[in-house]
């Protein structure tokens, strides 16, 4: 067994943690450490009453987590302050808005930079704010720069002079330039308040998040069909938490995701998700099978090209597979841009060195 | 992939390399270390960037849990080095159990001495001295560790990396077989590994209470300054890898140590007088 389905099958809850040995858990760290799912792991096992060193680690982890997770509330907060007087409506996004919301997988998970959402027509002041508050361009090359703002989902990424903190100012969620285009302004209008995390006594109507099929289909749409799969099983055991926090309520949410997911035209890349995420983790969504209509997750051929992508990784949490690897890179810029836009981005590109 | 598991403190490393030379070397060096036991908490890996790169002009890049991007790689002769580099690293970017300060430590009775500063500032020289004199165990000439919850200092004794003249001051008086092989010409000058005193590697769990904290200066004529607890804080948050990482926890753990532990800058022309003063002003805080 690889490390990294050890890894897969400790998270889904298929392992007992007692079964494994000190070269197995070594392994098995560096590999969650490589996919930023070490204090996600260390979460699921804090309980597990594993052995004295992992214990250890697992209380670093932990502890290391919530400290990352505090500093990206704060950001949240300090994003607000800059953001409301100027009249603009934002709503958290991956990380954060997990955090913010007290979903399932924000226990333990790794959270960057803050990634907050605004209506297009925001945009120009969302930046005049965020830059009067401090932030400051990180690149400068015209060429991004220009790239940027003609054509991706979001402005240049901004970080913060004192704090030294990113942050990604999304408009909608897939790059424009990508063959499906998501109803970014549903979402915007679909986005509901969750509890602040900091005392704001005045009037506390804390931040706004994605409406939770629609948290879905963006993660489903960020892991399956923008970017080459890095960090793809930390994306995945997202879509798995976010599809189980949903069934609780509603057994049925698979359905609801899957409607969400039609209107923005991103069925293919929802499903995926969804078998990807049943067949990894054993995700609760069920199969339907009515006179008319038949809803299957089981796994396709091309799942498992994307399977053997996703546990690329060596025990010693050293990527793998290289050519599997560079299919998903071109993919993605495939994805991304029709031909003759990729030809002259890459001559740009390659004209720079 | 070659690989050798070594303790040190609370760390554990497993080592991989894609060459079997600078394991054998490891080997030799940490051979005195009580040997780890458990799963280790940190990997570290020595590897070609391309795989001709094992063999043609082989050149050595350190990785693992945690790696910073554009670091040089190597030579192979130097794979010792890149080993020590690669296992710092580690510490540095990845270890929270323990507030970290960049500094030199050696203990006595119990009660920690601990010398931070500038590469180049005697610190590892001094704790090397002290460590041979017989009254003091070298606790570490890297990192010196503070437990959070009670303020404790613990070791981490790597094998003191000596550079340059200090290597021919140590290699007069303590034996040859705890000195690893001379590495010339490194980034940093000539460098040779000098491993602690058995009794420093048989105490190396046992902590140590914070004493004193020393900023030497090697080459400068004599002197003692008090340093206050203000600029103590902003000079160790300096010195600290994780400070910041840790976030209250850190601020805590440093708080009590600037607020509890005396402070001074110390300059000295030769390492003979600095020990000398290092011993003197040590008798006067020693408890």
């Amino acid at each position: 067994m690889s490390a990294v389905w050890t890894l897969i099958d400790l998270l889904a809850g298929r392992r007992d943690p007692a079964t494994l040995d000190d070269r197995e858990w070594e392994s098995v760290i560096s590999v969650a450490r490589a996919e930023a799912l070490a204090a996600t792991l260390a979460e699921r096992l804090a309980d597990a009453g594993v052995p004295g060193e992992i214990a250890a680690l697992v209380a670093d982890l932990r502890t290391a987590a919530k400290v990352q997770q505090n500093a990206a509330l704060w950001e949240a907060e300090m994003a607000r302050r800059a953001l409301e007087p100027a009249g603009v409506r934002f709503v958290l996004l991956k990380g954060t808005a997990y955090a913010a919301a007290g979903l399932p997988n924000a226990a333990g998970r790794q959270i960057g930079d803050l990634d907050i959402m605004v209506a297009r027509e925001d945009l120009d002041r969302a930046e005049a704010a965020l830059l009067a508050a401090g932030w400051e361009w990180v690149k400068s090359d015209p060429y991004d720069d220009a790239y940027y703002r003609q054509h991706m989902h979001e402005l240049p990424p901004l970080i913060h002079k004192d704090r030294d903190r990113m942050i990604d100012v999304h408009h909608t969620i897939l790059p424009l330039t990508h063959r499906a285009r998501p109803d970014a302004g549903a979402m915007l209008a679909d986005a509901r308040s969750c509890t602040a995390p900091f005392d704001r006594s005045e009037r506390d109507e804390g931040f706004l998040v994605l409406e939770p099929g629609q948290m879905a289909v963006h993660c489903a749409a960020h892991v399956m069909a923008d970017g080459d799969l890095a960090g793809g099983l930390r994306n995945l055991w997202d879509m798995h938490c976010l599809l189980e926090n949903g069934l609780a309520v509603d057994a049925d949410f698979g359905l609801h995701v899957l409607e969400t997911a039609a209107y923005h035209r991103l069925s293919a890349p929802v499903c995926r998700a969804i078998r990807l995420s049943r067949h990894l983790f054993g995700t609760g969504v069920p199969d339907y099978d009515w006179p008319i209509i038949t809803i299957s997750f089981a796994m396709t051929h091309s799942d498992r090209l994307f399977l053997r992508a996703l546990t690329a990784r060596d025990d010693w949490g050293r990527p793998t597979r290289p050519l599997t690897r560079l299919l998903f890179y071109l993919r993605a810029h495939w994805l991304r841009m029709p031909p003759l836009m990729l030809a002259r981005h890459l001559w740009v590109k390659w004209r720079r060195g | 992939m070659h690989s050798i598991h070594l303790s040190i403190g609370p760390a554990h490393f497993r080592v991989g390399s894609d060459w079997p030379q600078p394991i054998d070397q490891l080997a030799q060096l940490y051979a005195a270390y009580p040997p780890p036991s458990g799963p280790a908490n940190a990997t570290v890996r020595l590897f070609a960037a391309r795989p001709w790169r094992r063999f043609i002009r082989p050149a050595v890049h350190i990785g693992g849990d945690f790696t910073i991007p554009d670091a040089l790689p190597l030579p192979l002769s130097m794979g010792l080095l890149a080993a020590e580099m690669a296992m710092n690293l580690q510490m540095a970017l990845g270890w929270r159990r323990h507030l970290l300060l960049h500094a030199s430590a050696v203990a006595r009775d119990g009660c920690a001495l601990i010398m931070s500063g500038a590469s180049g500032s005697g610190k590892s020289t001094l704790a090397a001295l002290l460590g041979e004199s017989g009254d003091w165990r070298l606790m570490g000439d890297e990192f010196a560790l503070f437990d959070p919850a009670g303020g404790n200092a613990l070791a981490f004794p790597r094998p003191v990396s000596l550079k340059n003249a200090a290597i021919g001051e140590m290699t007069a008086r303590v034996p040859a077989e705890r000195f690893g092989p001379l590495l010339k010409g490194t980034p940093k000058g000539d460098i040779r590994h000098m491993v602690p005193r058995p009794d420093a590697l048989a105490a190396m769990h046992q902590p140590a209470t914070p004493a004193l904290i020393l900023f030497p200066r090697f080459g400068a004529e004599l002197s003692v300054a008090r340093i206050a607890p203000s600029e103590l804080f902003v000079r160790l948050t300096e010195a600290s890898t994780n400070y910041a990482l840790l976030g209250e926890v850190g601020f805590t753990a440093l708080t009590r140590l600037v607020t509890s532990v005396p402070a001074l800058t110390v300059s000295y022309p030769d390492s003979a007088s600095g020990l000398e003063l290092v011993k003197q002003l040590w008798a006067e805080v020693a408890p």
